[in-house]
């Protein structure tokens, strides 16, 4: 019988994006890119924004990784294309609430796809492949913002 | 690559030593009488680090509740007996490898420690700009990381040898590998990631003909086959504890005694050396000259309790049972369909170690799934991103076996497996 813990992680909707991923490829006239990687475990993305103004225009990147990982990265740029940067900020700060338990955060309808990871909470050794993707977002609004100060 | 893969093996040596029961000698393990995820716990990462029997445990808890105290320091009772189940322990080791001279058996942290302490003391004073220093692609990163320190501090070169489709050394170019420029040459006994048994007498005697010190990382050779390293005619064997049963925290490093002697101190600090002064120093003798500080005492002793416990059991029943399980594990994992398994087909280089890979199902994922039957693998690159990138992967799921698992852990791995391609179908 299958642990019900275990068919809440792997989702279909998860193995889904795992086998076919939105947004997998490199992007012209990228104005930021974050190289972000777990060398515990191998996992590993090119998150590529291309900023216009305020928002996002495109988001796309290139990775290899495990399932929880490469869904991540793929449900969440399906979220970022043409949102506002502190929208797209505000969404990372949801999805990690959601990643550390919060009920809240995993009922909120703005996180989309990503809701289906709400069970990857409950695998402590596995919340660091779905945060991947956001945390190279961070980096990447980071210095996206360093460099518009300039 | 799977389906019709063929493990081979030589008759030599299966069923006729001598044996022991593993359902028997599970129980001396605690650690291995527990549920995992409401599953009795099916233990397969012994290649990253072995449980460890009563008879350890029992033996660092005695220490401390009796002998506890300093080393070659005290004149008082406690002192003396700690120095001597301390000295005593390293006797045991210097057996456990074959040495006849335990004063060239250093205690270090583990294999990683011994090999830093080879690449500072040796390789600083020895290796100089165009030498170069021979390793594989095999190696663990232990083995390549502090010689890559060391040739960028001396301008040295490193040279590898390759591997084929089965994770085997490739030696026809062997002659050309090594030149006089060649100083070292260090390789593992056993891979990690792979399980492949190196032929470290050709490797040796290609060494020998240009004069290299040969240093053998043994850090999965001295926990599954003999080690005899009076015969073996390398220079340094490296190898830790936690892997045999003892605690984490403690090996050793065996170097020849000429070799020991003519080198610069690893660390200062007190126990290595004979007499201060306000310039400078002399040393103390072997071993002691590379063992700064109050050294991991209990970790010694735990170890010699360790090679005690598997000496009863006895190396050869321990290899024979590994073998016999590693062939039932080939057999039976090389038939889920869409397994993809690593490593030479003949099980006379394979050492009881299992790395595959299972459709488009990640390492990790593999990993979780079997966690939750209760099933602990490793996945990742298990140190070896050179081995990972020769076969064009980023992971592999790794079962690795030892001398308390059954056959029926392999029948539970194989569940597992057939519950991964279940999800990942």
């Amino acid at each position: 019988m299958e642990s019900p813990q275990l068919s809440s992680l792997y989702q279909q909707l998860i193995l889904e994006h795992y086998r076919n991923p939105r947004n997998k490829a490199e992007l012209d006239g990228k104005s930021v890119e974050i190289h972000m990687a777990n060398p515990v475990c191998g996992d590993e993305i090119r998150l590529q924004l291309r900023i216009e103004g305020d928002e996002i225009a495109e988001a796309k990147f290139v990775g290899q990784g495990c399932s929880i990982s490469q869904a991540a990265v793929s449900m969440m740029t399906t979220l970022l294309q043409g949102r506002k940067l502190d929208e797209a900020e505000a969404l990372a700060g949801r999805f990690t609430e959601m990643m550390h338990g919060d009920e809240e955060a995993a009922k909120d309808r703005s996180l989309g796809d990503l809701r289906a990871l709400q069970g990857v909470s409950k695998f402590p050794v596995r919340i660091k492949c779905a945060l991947l993707g956001f945390d190279a977002l961070q980096e990447a609004l980071k210095k996206s913002a360093g460099e518009a100060r300039h | 690559m799977s389906g019709d893969r063929v493990f081979t093996m030589s008759d030599q040596a299966v069923g006729t030593k001598a044996r022991f029961d593993p359902g028997l000698v599970r129980h001396d393990f605690p650690a291995l009488e527990q549920e995992v995820n409401g599953h009795a716990l099916v233990y397969l990462d012994n290649a990253a680090t072995s449980q460890k029997p009563r008879a350890v445990l029992d033996a660092i808890r005695a220490y401390y509740e009796h002998d506890n105290a300093n080393v070659h320091r005290g004149i008082h009772e406690l002192s003396r007996r700690a120095t001597v189940a301390y000295e005593e322990a390293r006797e045991k080791v210097a057996g456990w490898i074959g040495a006849s001279d335990s004063s060239e058996v250093v205690w270090t942290r583990g294999t990683t420690d011994a090999i830093n302490l080879v690449a500072t003391a040796w390789g600083l004073d020895n290796v100089g700009e165009g030498d170069e220093i021979l390793l594989s692609v095999l190696e663990h990163h232990s083995n390549i990381v502090p010689w890559q320190i060391l040739a960028a501090r001396t301008g040295a070169r490193l040279r590898y040898i390759e591997i084929d489709d089965q994770g085997r050394l490739v030696l026809d170019d062997l002659s050309d590998l090594v030149s006089d420029r060649t100083r070292l040459v260090a390789i593992s006994h056993v891979s990690n990631a792979l399980g492949t048994i190196n032929p470290l007498d050709e490797i040796i005697a290609a060494a020998r003909t240009v004069g290299a010190v040969v240093l053998v990382d043994g850090a999965q050779g001295a926990v599954h086959t003999s080690v005899d390293v009076g015969s073996l005619g390398a220079d340094f064997y490296a190898f830790s504890g936690h892997k045999m049963c003892g605690p984490t925290g403690i090996g050793a490093l065996w170097g020849r005694r000429e070799l020991l002697d003519s080198m610069s101190p690893y660390q200062g600090g007190g126990e290595m050396i004979h007499i201060v002064d306000r310039d400078a120093s002399s040393w103390a003798q072997l071993p002691h000259k590379f063992e700064a500080g109050t050294p991991n005492i209990v970790g010694a002793i735990g170890l010699g309790a360790a090679v005690d416990y598997l000496s009863t059991i006895g190396m050869d029943a321990i290899e024979a049972h590994e073998r016999d399980l590693l062939a039932y594990a080939l057999e039976r994992v090389g038939a889920v369909a869409g397994i993809r398994i690593f490593g030479p087909d003949s099980l006379d280089e394979r050492s009881a170690v299992v790395s595959f890979t299972l459709g488009d199902a990640h390492p990790h994922d593999i990993s979780t799934i079997l966690d939750a039957e209760g099933v602990a693998v490793r996945a990742g690159h298990h140190c070896a991103q050179l081995v990972m990138k020769h076969f064009a992967v980023s992971a592999t799921a790794r079962a690795s076996f030892y001398l308390y698992n059954t056959r029926d852990d392999v029948d539970r791995l194989v569940d597992g497996l057939d519950r991964v391609r279940g999800i990942f179908g």
